[in-house]
């Protein structure tokens, strides 16, 4: 089913048709989702404006938990099918998901200070969230850690399909643990507890954010490829 | 051909046994992992005096007593309740029939002197409007559905 995708050159097409459009649809659903978020929603009753942080930092929490899904299996698929093109995928999504992980980390510490009354807790949730920061910076490290950058490849895919076992900790923390952390209030198995006033925006922001991802993740896996080619004609030149 | 699933096969059962070292490991450090202790963990396991852990759980509705700077409010999981009191600058969430961690001590006498108060907030997001109108309604009631 990938191999059609799996060609570099087809990506490359593919990619720069696709580009203008995720572009401009990322523009719009930012600034209409932060319109939403900012206000044309209500204040909460308990927390008043400080939830408007949520609007910031549950978008980035899926994407930085699904970015990470998305490099375990981009790294299955090297490990097992040796597709280049998932190698160049995984590269070029770590740093995105790092910083949506540091995101996470900030806005929740901003959110923290005044609902809950601290800057950090070392409870479940919120230190299986800092492992995955640092998994995302060990993949990093990993990949640009050997002179032969297959090599660097295979170690980092073989950290990312290790460091997978947080990510179902980190989405069931809240429910496995006592956490200080509140349990999931929209993926649950009866209504989200979250007013329709409110999970608009919400999923308006996740949406802006997921194509924001969707399109850096193909600006740098073509730059990724771009430079590949570069340095083959470079490479060719001198001889 | 062969290769591949052979390289599918390791890749599966290595996140396999993973999955469950990692599941292992996480049952047998349980204890450690919980953020907090509730009035019951407490009834039932009993806690030495002057050792530091958090209590967690509802303050308890019309128990909020203040003198001074001191707090005196009861812990409730609805079930057991703990007196507990703290001097200091409670949070803005702190309030009767809302979630609280607090880290302290057990006096000799079995209450709770904190050091530390956290609110705890539960996963109801809504306007003021709709609490208002719920409430009028008496179809729920802050903390009376929460935990």
């Amino acid at each position: 089913m990938f191999h059609r995708f799996a060609n570099p050159a087809r990506f490359s097409r593919i990619a720069a048709r696709v580009l203008p459009w995720s572009t401009a649809a990322t523009i719009i659903l930012f600034v209409v989702g932060l319109y939403f978020a900012l206000f044309a929603s209500p204040a909460d009753y308990q927390q008043g404006d400080t939830v408007r942080i949520m609007y910031v930092h549950v978008p980035s929490a899926w994407i930085a938990m699904g970015c990470y899904t998305f490099i375990a299996l981009m790294s299955a698929i090297a490990l097992i099918w040796k597709h280049p093109l998932a190698d160049i995928a995984a590269r070029a999504a770590a740093p995105l998901g790092a910083g949506f992980t540091l995101i996470v980390l900030i806005t929740g510490s901003l959110w923290g200070k005044p609902t809950w009354g601290t800057w950090w807790v070392w409870d479940a949730r919120l230190t299986s969230v800092l492992v995955l920061f640092f998994l995302y910076l060990g993949h990093i490290a990993l990949t640009n850690a050997f002179d032969n950058p297959q090599r660097g490849a295979r170690a980092a895919a073989v950290l990312a399909l290790v460091g997978f076992v947080n990510i179902p900790i980190i989405k069931f923390s809240v429910d496995w643990w006592n956490t200080l952390h509140q349990p999931a209030s929209v993926t649950r198995l009866d209504a989200p507890a979250i007013d329709p006033a409110m999970l608009t925006p919400l999923l308006l922001m996740a949406l802006a954010f997921l194509l924001y991802f969707i399109t850096m993740l193909l600006v740098r896996m073509r730059s990724d490829l771009n430079a590949a080619r570069a340095r083959a004609l470079r490479l060719s030149a001198a001889e | 051909m062969k290769r591949k699933h052979r390289r599918l096969m390791v890749v599966l059962t290595s996140l396999g046994l993973l999955g469950a070292a990692a599941a292992l490991v996480l049952t047998a450090v349980e204890d450690s992992l919980v953020f907090f202790y509730t009035p019951s963990d407490l009834a039932e396991r009993g806690t030495p005096p002057d050792t530091l852990f958090r209590l967690g759980g509802l303050v308890e509705e019309g128990s909020v007593r203040k003198e001074g700077s001191t707090t005196h409010f009861r812990v409730t999981d609805l079930n057991q309740v703990i007196p507990a009191s703290y001097t200091g600058v409670l949070p803005d969430l702190f309030r009767e029939g809302q979630g609280v961690v607090a880290e302290g001590t057990l006096n000799a006498d079995g209450s709770f002197i904190a050091r530390e108060v956290l609110a705890k907030h539960d996963e109801t997001y809504m306007p003021k409007e709709v609490a208002e109108a719920l409430r009028e309604s008496g179809q729920w009631r802050d903390g009376a559905t929460q935990q």
